[in-house]
């Protein structure tokens, strides 16, 4: 599988600063990774308030859990930016298995996640549960739906990719799309921080 | 190009376990100090998730500082709530 995925888009890889994937995407990421720093400012402030209380919710939390999905999704980004890698330079043999690889370790993350809330839900544990747990449901919660959109991006990815010429708009979406996921990966590294690691 | 990232990738696996670390073996006394290590190497997971995998390291300047501008503010902030606010 070859593919022409530079050709029509002059200096896509001879610009040795160009903007990955396009301005619009990172428009909606930086607005994003904004919005989720006030919820990680907004966290850390209520747990300086209560220390007691955040430390004796978060032992609820399951350590382990969080840390298999961090390696999910660390993963997951290392298999999108390998396939976008080979889009980039026009030999994508690989892009789909990778892209699907990704896909399988986003959806990995969504199970893990299931079985994690059900767990808490079980022993009694919900958005209404005190402050720390609000705040974790909500921030995960909303995590959580960022996750789904980028399984659905990453799955509609995997057919372009499959493509045998790629044109320079089919190397953007997949481009703009593994920004997208590599977002949803890097807040989860500081959700997993502060939820699960700090006492 | 691929073995950059995925040396990256087996970074950002060590930083995660190092970090689980300091979260499991934290003693009550230094809670504080953990959590400004736990935050801190957070932030260098997310700068390197920035640089190599979204490729900010060969995008435009402007870019480039707005992202370590980002990564240095929240770092600052949450550190600052950390130790200051009680």
């Amino acid at each position: 599988m070859t593919a022409t995925a530079n050709r029509d888009t002059p200096g896509r890889t001879t610009d040795p600063k160009r903007i990955p994937g396009e301005e619009g995407v990172w428009v909606f990421v930086l607005g994003d990774m904004t919005v989720f720093a006030l919820f990680f400012a907004t966290f850390m402030y209520s747990r300086a308030k209560n220390p007691e209380l955040f430390a004796r919710d978060h032992a609820s939390l399951n350590v382990t859990l969080g840390t298999v999905n961090t390696v999910l999704l660390l993963s997951s980004s290392l298999f999108v930016a390998l396939a976008v890698q080979q889009v980039l330079r026009g030999v994508h043999r690989s892009a789909p298995r990778l892209f699907g690889a990704a896909l399988a370790c986003g959806l990995g993350f969504v199970v893990v996640k299931a079985v994690e809330w059900s767990h808490l839900f079980g022993n009694g544990k919900t958005v209404g549960s005190g402050e720390f747990f609000s705040y974790y449901f909500m921030f995960t919660g909303i995590h959580l739906a960022h996750v789904l959109i980028g399984c659905a991006i990453l799955s509609r990815l995997i057919p372009i990719s499959r493509r045998p010429q790629l044109t320079g708009r089919d190397a953007m979406l997949c481009e703009a799309g593994g920004i997208f996921w590599h977002m949803v990966d890097l807040l989860w590294v500081v959700l997993f921080a502060l939820f699960y690691l700090m006492r | 190009m691929t073995r950059r990232v995925t040396l990256i990738w087996a970074v950002l696996i060590g930083l995660t376990f190092a970090s689980f670390t300091v979260g499991v073996e934290q003693g009550a006394g230094v809670a504080s100090a953990a959590a400004v290590v736990i935050i801190g190497l957070a932030l260098c997971k997310v700068r390197l998730i920035g640089m190599h995998f979204m490729d900010i390291r060969a995008a435009p300047r402007a870019l480039r500082l707005v992202f370590e501008g980002y990564v240095l503010a929240v770092f600052a902030t949450l550190v600052t709530l950390d130790l200051v606010v009680s």
